[in-house]
């Protein structure tokens, strides 16, 4: 079943279009990664999805309706979960919080709730803390226990990617769209979290969608990758198919002198 | 390394000490000097103006003597320079005010400057004209910037006392009223006669006793507060919650019993700081919770005080008015205190709404802008000839009865029973904005104040949250507006200035953001020494020159301790967490399996 569906998408900001004519669809249960150039429009690609950006014109369809048009909260609750390129956690607010208010949407208790401290916000809130923390604990002992409590700013950079994808998690998201999640991570680091988005979809049933630069990561957990250039697809297929397509190479590296 | 006693940056000295030298004069010309002179503190020997102008030298030579450390530089040691950077910083500034005192004498500007004259000269120069008043000033300066520079050389147990003594000391001197009404209240007259001087002040000997005393219970109660806290800490969250009951109940009985021992004017003093505790409360939600600066917050205070006005007053000008009289309206009958709040409630919510759904979607500045503009709106329509048959314009309401419980009724000539009443509000606000901001609505509200548009990318509607936020706000203060207008008796558009925005919102800032502790103590402190917009403080003599003062607090506390006076407890409990573990994993003994370098060298 083709979980996200996009046609004949463009955007473009003054005389610049950063996506031009674009085609892509995410089949439930894949995991495909966009790679590019610097500038390529990746990113945007992302806003486009996430509904920080609205297409000039083309159609995007998630589970089979458009979400063109509505707020990136509704987006979110529809079931796609985003983490971003520069990480932006809520720095003040502890570990614990940044997950738990990332199940928003998922819960419901308003005023009466927390003012009286009924039985179902109660049982609510045990509910949040049980997720959070089993989100947590998915990136092993790091962000648990004494960790909890602390402010988010307090983390070492590769904790902060680690803790922006337990929060796009626990947003239960069917979709999970990570913008280079192991940029400024170290080769450990990056072998160790390649082995984590394996799980995301084998364990959590996560489909994934990757914005990446790291080529070894991409090789190791894509069933797809999709090439933009300047907005446009130039490739997709297989990691192997893509990463020797003359078009690939003349992007990344420009076109060899003798070509002319 | 050690450092010669001369080793000084004696231009920055000079620097410091000059720009102290000017903040003195500017206050002897705006009247801080002379006008808080009348009010002595610790009678013979210090007023209050005096301790603002020689408060100045002695900060400039802390200021100077202190050396930013950067790390992994030594630190210099602390000696005689310190006393000499001090000192420096004093001389130059003395030397500004003597240069002062010779132009004060010689030229005649007070026709442009109404505080130039003879008193200032006296002020300055100690009475003792000019030639010696120069010489004095050099020496005063010199002297009070190497005591200055000198509280760097001090060991840290020292300085601890010098605090608690000079804080218990000018503490008993700013409240003398609320002492000398207490010890009236339960009889003890006397005693308050021998500690205050006649004309005001603490009395030269007492005062020496009350040094005595304070030094004594420092040295006595050393380290007892850590320990207290240690023990606290220690306990389990069982312990620590059953302890946090005692204490919740000793504060209540303390609120309910201390106005007893009370006389009119402090219980007064304490009504006002609990109406601007509730407005700082409900402003703490929207500015420090949420992140919405709003400096037109009066109108809520402003809304709900013409609220409970116009449906408690008999004679409210719109029952009085022709035009009404056959109106839809007509049948409403005059209501009781305690029925129309309610009313009061939804209605004041109601406008938070209106006028919060088109100010929500705005940003930052702009947003802080419209609020403002919203602000002056509500009270030039309270102002406006066009509703000035129904809220009677700038004549306001007047004779609104007091609320009515039954027993008895309570109104601003029992500001005692005005007190239990503010209490009982401030205590259900303190309990609201306590559920509401631990719960799912307050982290989405902390979410959107550190990053809106990530907030809403989780799935979090920023703009009904906001606006929950600014409703919460509104309900707040109409809280403190329908007690407002039942103590004072009479609602103009005047008394819903948009300085009282902003002192609330002052409140808020040096209190610490966020935090229902800070606010109050925020509130507690400034409403209660410096006074609200138009109601004094202890310090009754500042009324003049109030605005500048919280205006500099403002600017100092922004650059030096943007977190407020109480930071959010439970933060800097964390931060300190970390440090131990921190250092419990320097000496190897590693707190978790967890940390980046494991993994890496795994």
């Amino acid at each position: 079943m083709t979980l996200l569906d996009i046609k004949n998408v463009t955007i473009s900001f003054g005389g610049l279009t950063a996506i031009d004519d674009l085609n892509f669809h995410v089949e439930e249960g894949e995991i495909v990664s966009v790679i590019g150039p610097n500038g390529a429009g990746k990113t945007t690609f992302f806003n486009l999805i996430t509904g920080l950006a609205s297409p000039d014109h083309g159609q995007i369809n998630f589970e089979g309706e458009s979400i063109i048009g509505l707020d990136p909260n509704e987006i979110t609750a529809r079931g796609i979960g985003r983490t971003f390129q520069n990480v932006r956690l809520f720095p003040q607010m502890t570990i614990l919080e940044n997950v738990m208010v990332a199940q928003h949407c998922r819960t419901s208790q308003k005023i009466w709730g927390p003012l009286f401290r009924t039985k179902a916000y109660k049982e609510e809130e045990a509910l949040i803390r049980k997720n959070a923390e089993e989100v947590l604990g998915f990136f092993g002992p790091r962000l648990i226990g004494y960790r909890l409590h602390q402010p988010a700013f307090v983390l070492s950079y590769a904790n902060r990617r680690r803790l922006e994808i337990a929060r796009a998690m626990a947003t239960q998201p069917r979709l999970l769209m990570l913008d280079e999640p192991v940029a400024g991570m170290n080769p450990m680091e990056t072998a160790e979290l390649t082995q984590l988005i394996g799980k995301l979809r084998s364990e959590w049933g996560f489909t994934i969608v990757i914005i990446e630069h790291d080529m070894r990561l991409v090789r190791d957990v894509s069933d797809r990758v999709v090439v933009l250039d300047h907005g446009v697809t130039i490739a997709q297929g297989s990691y192997d198919h893509v990463s020797t397509h003359p078009d690939v190479i003349e992007a990344y590296l420009g076109r060899s002198a003798g070509d002319k | 390394m050690s450092r010669s006693a001369t080793d000084i940056d004696a231009k920055r000295s000079t620097y410091i000490g000059l720009i102290a030298g000017s903040t003195v004069v500017f206050m002897g010309l705006v009247g801080i000097g002379v006008g808080l002179n009348e009010r002595m503190l610790i009678d013979p020997i210090l007023s209050l103006g005096y301790l603002f102008v020689l408060t100045v030298p002695f900060v400039a030579g802390f200021v100077a003597a202190n050396e930013v450390v950067l790390e992994g530089m030594e630190e210099p040691e602390k000696g005689s320079r310190d006393l000499l950077a001090g000192g420096i910083a004093g001389l130059a500034g003395g030397l500004v005010v003597g240069l002062f005192l010779v132009v004060l004498n010689r030229f005649d500007l007070s026709e442009w400057m109404p505080r130039w004259g003879d008193q200032l000269l006296d002020l300055f120069s100690f009475r003792q004209g000019v030639g010696l008043g120069i010489v004095i000033s050099l020496v005063v300066g010199a002297v009070l910037g190497a005591f200055g520079g000198g509280i760097h050389v001090l060991k840290p147990e020292a300085k601890r006392l010098l605090t608690i003594v000079g804080v218990s000391v000018l503490t008993l001197a700013i409240l003398e009223a609320v002492v000398d009404d207490f010890l009236g209240e339960i009889g003890l007259k006397s005693l308050a006669r021998l500690l205050y001087a006649s004309g005001g002040g603490l009395a030269f000997v007492p005062a020496l006793i009350v040094v005595a005393i304070a030094t004594a219970l420092a040295l006595g109660f050393k380290g007892k507060g850590t320990e207290l806290k240690n023990q606290y800490d220690a306990m389990d969250e069982g312990e620590q919650k059953k302890y946090n009951t005692y204490m919740m109940f000793a504060t209540i009985a303390t609120a309910i019993i201390l106005p007893i021992f009370l006389g009119k004017i402090v219980n007064e003093l304490l009504a006002n700081i609990g109406l601007f505790v509730l407005l700082a409360l409900g402003l703490n939600i929207v500015v420090g919770r949420a992140g919405i600066l709003d400096i037109g917050y009066v109108a809520f205070f402003a809304v709900g005080a013409y609220a409970m006005a116009v449906l408690t007053t008999p004679e409210a000008p719109w029952r009085l008015n022709d035009t009404f009289a056959n109106t839809a309206f007509s049948w409403l009958p005059v209501l009781p205190w305690l029925v129309a709040l309610p009313i009061v409630v939804v209605l004041t919510g109601f406008v938070g709404l209106l006028i919060g759904t088109p100010v929500i979607r705005m940003r930052g500045d702009y947003l802080a802008i419209v609020t403002l503009g919203f602000g002056e709106i509500i009270r030039l329509l309270f102002l406006s000839d066009w509703l000035s048959p129904t809220l009677g314009g700038s004549q306001g309401i007047r004779n609104i009865p007091g609320v009515d419980i039954g027993i008895a009724e309570v109104n601003g000539t029992d500001p005692r029973a005005v007190f239990w009443l503010v209490a009982v509000f401030v205590a259900l606000a303190i309990y609201i904005s306590h559920q509401l901001e631990t719960s799912r609505i307050g982290r989405a509200w902390m979410a959107i104040r550190e990053d809106e548009p990530v907030a809403e990318a989780m799935g979090i509607n920023t703009v009904t949250t906001k606006l929950f936020a600014f409703v919460t706000g509104a309900v707040l203060a109409s809280f403190s507006g329908a007690i407002f207008a039942a103590k004072v008796g009479s609602t103009f558009p005047n008394s819903f200035l948009l300085l009282v925005s902003i002192i609330i919102l002052v409140v808020v800032i040096v209190g610490g953001m966020g935090n229902i502790p800070g606010v109050i103590v925020g509130a507690v402190v400034l409403i209660g020494i410096l006074g609200g917009p138009k109601q004094p403080g202890l310090l009754a003599e500042f009324s003049e020159f109030k605005l500048l003062i919280y205006g500099a607090l403002l600017v100092f506390m922004m650059l030096k301790r943007p977190e407020g006076l109480i930071p959010n407890a439970a933060r800097t409990r964390e931060l300190h967490l970390e440090e131990a573990l921190q250092d419990a994993w320097l000496k190897g003994e590693k707190p978790g399996s967890d940390d980046d370098e494991a993994v890496a060298t795994a």
